[in-house]
């Protein structure tokens, strides 16, 4: 490398090694199999794509919140580690969910042209963290779903989502690593800090049960052997909790009630009233049911894309 | 003479780098500290202009992108507190003195971001001229620097072609997002020529620092080689740098060019330039909002190894 030289790293566009991210979305699963699996319906594996996608871009953006306010340099790099790894999932969830309904529909019109009742993540994804404790129980819950949940879709009858499953495992893992390791830190750490992991846990126990609620959609690709039933999470879940908390010297059965209900997410009248749920059964985030928080994070992520109609980025 | 002053008399004459546990002079020591932390501060500070377009990036390649980019920071910032520490400073020490306004960071990020585009100028202007300081220091007389340097450029130069890309596609854009490249470059290109400091004239540690080989060019010299090199980045994209007196010198072979408002510079560096309060402010709270976790893993850590905090 010429360093005596830094602009003609401007001009030698054949060396693009240097560059982090490319010229263009360079696809990692070229030659993954994109055609749908047979005998199963584009729109349910569509919807099952954004629900694991917006899981991953909501909660990508609340850690985006984080930069420049982590406490210690060293998880100002952890965080947005994490948050980019998050990202990564949810662009190749959302470009598959587009390619699984047709529409031609690409990640970032998914990202930034859909309305709020068309976002599917389950709502402790949207909560804005109150404090470190809120973020990184909030991060332990939702990582020790996800690997197990990916852990199993390794296996999966869609190819992309095995794929996605299996580069998804090892990031994951580490996200739930560094989640457990901070609760317990401050579980176990000073009288204060005790008390905010305490009251943390407490308030997202029970939107943590909606994780476990299983979707039509999500009964219907399971039994095609394409998905997860997630109330079969549970017992995985629930050892992992039980041992996290243990260490940090919490009650390790906090997270054992499944007494979800739409107002534990802190469902408001403010926001438009989602599709709702068939069936008679409370409507959640996966059929599109949200807080107002979602509209204070789509409010500010898409507020640029949506001005510049036609920009070229 | 003492031998350890000739050995570093010596280390310093033979081009060689000069180790943590090796004699070096008080004054040396003081100013590469102070050097290395302002650099870092630098970096720290320097996510905050960028890391406010992150959560609207309008696309999720683009979100990628200054969301590594600011990581990228982040990571800069830990080796230099590290290098910084290899002389006996401390990591919290430092910090104080950048909370407190006792040590200094780049002015540049003293500037606001208005628009997007500013993401792409400050790869193109700022990220260039910090390579432009920066490429010399790989050859800094002090080891842990030189080496951090080294990395810390290859992976700036990922940010400034990042940075350019972004104003090529921009340009291919909207009437629209061509103005907002074109104010962005306005509003950038003075204070990135005052990146290099005050005028050789006015510079009264450049001497010191030449003799050290802490240094390797003057002021003036890095910015004569920033616009040369910039000039014909900015007739590829399209944008007039916004500077009357810019003109190529056949004779000195070199562009001519005006100077920036050295009065601005020095309101800036005194702490009056647009945003020198909220940034420190926003520093300030990150470190109060983050006191009782870093508290908390403290006294974890002691109960975990039987010793009290």
């Amino acid at each position: 490398m010429a360093f005596d030289d830094a602009y003609r790293a401007l001009t030698d566009h054949d060396d693009d090694a240097r560059w982090a991210y490319g010229t263009g979305f360079a696809d990692p699963f070229a030659g993954v199999p994109t055609e749908l699996p047979a005998g199963v319906d584009p729109a349910d594996l569509a919807a099952y794509c954004l629900m694991l996608g917006d899981d991953a871009l909501i909660m990508s953006h609340r850690l985006q919140e984080w930069v420049t306010r982590a406490p210690e340099l060293e998880d100002e790099l952890a965080l947005a580690n994490i948050a980019l790894d998050l990202l990564g999932q949810a662009r190749l969830l959302l470009t598959r969910a587009g390619q699984a309904e047709g529409s031609g529909r690409d990640e970032d019109t998914m990202a930034f042209r859909r309305e709020a009742a068309e976002f599917r993540h389950v709502c402790l994804a949207e909560r804005a963290d109150a404090d470190f404790a809120h973020l990184v129980a909030r991060l332990l819950v939702l990582s020790t779903w996800r690997l197990a949940a990916f852990d199993r879709l390794t296996a999966s009858r869609d190819p992309m989502l095995a794929a996605v499953a299996a580069k998804g495992i090892k990031e994951i893992t580490y996200h739930r690593d560094y989640a457990a390791q901070w609760v317990v830190r401050l579980g176990d750490g000073t009288e204060l800090s005790h008390a905010r992991m305490a009251a943390a846990a407490e308030a997202i126990a029970a939107p943590a049960g909606e994780l476990f609620r299983p979707h039509e959609v999500e009964i219907r690709l399971a039994a095609a052997g394409v998905a997860v039933d997630p109330s079969t999470l549970r017992a995985e879940f629930d050892a992992v909790l039980g041992q996290v908390l243990t260490a940090a010297t919490l009650d390790p059965h906090i997270f054992d009630t499944e007494m979800y209900a739409p107002a534990d997410c802190g469902a408001a009248a403010t926001m438009p009233p989602g599709p709702g749920a068939p069936g008679g059964r409370p409507p959640s985030g996966r059929d599109g049911e949200h807080t107002a928080a979602l509209h204070d994070i789509l409010t500010e992520m898409q507020s640029l894309a949506r001005a510049v109609p036609g920009g070229a980025w | 003479m003492t031998t350890g002053e000739a050995v570093f008399t010596e280390t310093i004459e033979r081009d060689q780098r000069v180790e943590p546990a090796d004699w070096m002079p008080d004054g040396y020591r003081r100013t590469m500290i102070r050097q290395i932390a302002q650099h870092a501060h630098s970096e720290i500070i320097g996510m905050q202009p960028e890391g406010e377009w992150i959560t609207r990036a309008p696309t999720l390649r683009r979100k990628a992108i200054l969301l590594a980019k600011v990581q990228d920071e982040a990571g800069h910032g830990l080796y230099l507190y590290s290098a910084a520490e290899t002389l006996g400073a401390d990591r919290g020490d430092l910090t104080r003195r950048l909370i407190e306004g006792r040590q200094k960071y780049s002015s540049i990020f003293n500037y606001p971001t208005h628009s997007f585009a500013d993401v792409g100028v400050i790869g193109w202007l700022v990220d260039g001229a910090a390579i432009c300081n920066q490429v010399p220091l790989c050859r800094s007389s002090f080891g842990p620097y030189a080496r951090a340097m080294i990395r810390i450029c290859k992976e700036e130069s990922f940010h400034q072609r990042q940075g350019y890309e972004l104003l090529l596609n921009m340009m291919s854009g909207t009437p629209a997002q061509r103005d907002m490249v074109q104010d962005s470059v306005n509003r950038w290109w003075w204070p990135s020529l005052m990146m290099f400091g005050p005028p050789d004239a006015d510079s009264p540690n450049t001497a010191q620092s030449m003799a050290w080989k802490i240094k390797r060019h003057t002021n003036d010299e890095l910015r004569q080689r920033f616009v040369d090199m910039t000039v014909p980045q900015a007739e590829a994209l399209g944008v007039t740098l916004p500077d009357p007196a810019l003109r190529w010198n056949a004779e000195r072979e070199h562009y001519d060019f005006g100077q920036p408002d050295w009065d601005e510079l020095r309101r800036v560096i005194s702490g009056d330039g647009p945003l020198n309060r909220q940034r420190l402010a926003r520093r300030r709270q990150a470190d109060e909002d983050g006191a009782w976790v870093r508290e908390a893993a403290a006294a974890h850590a002691a109960r975990r190894s039987g010793v009290p905090a």
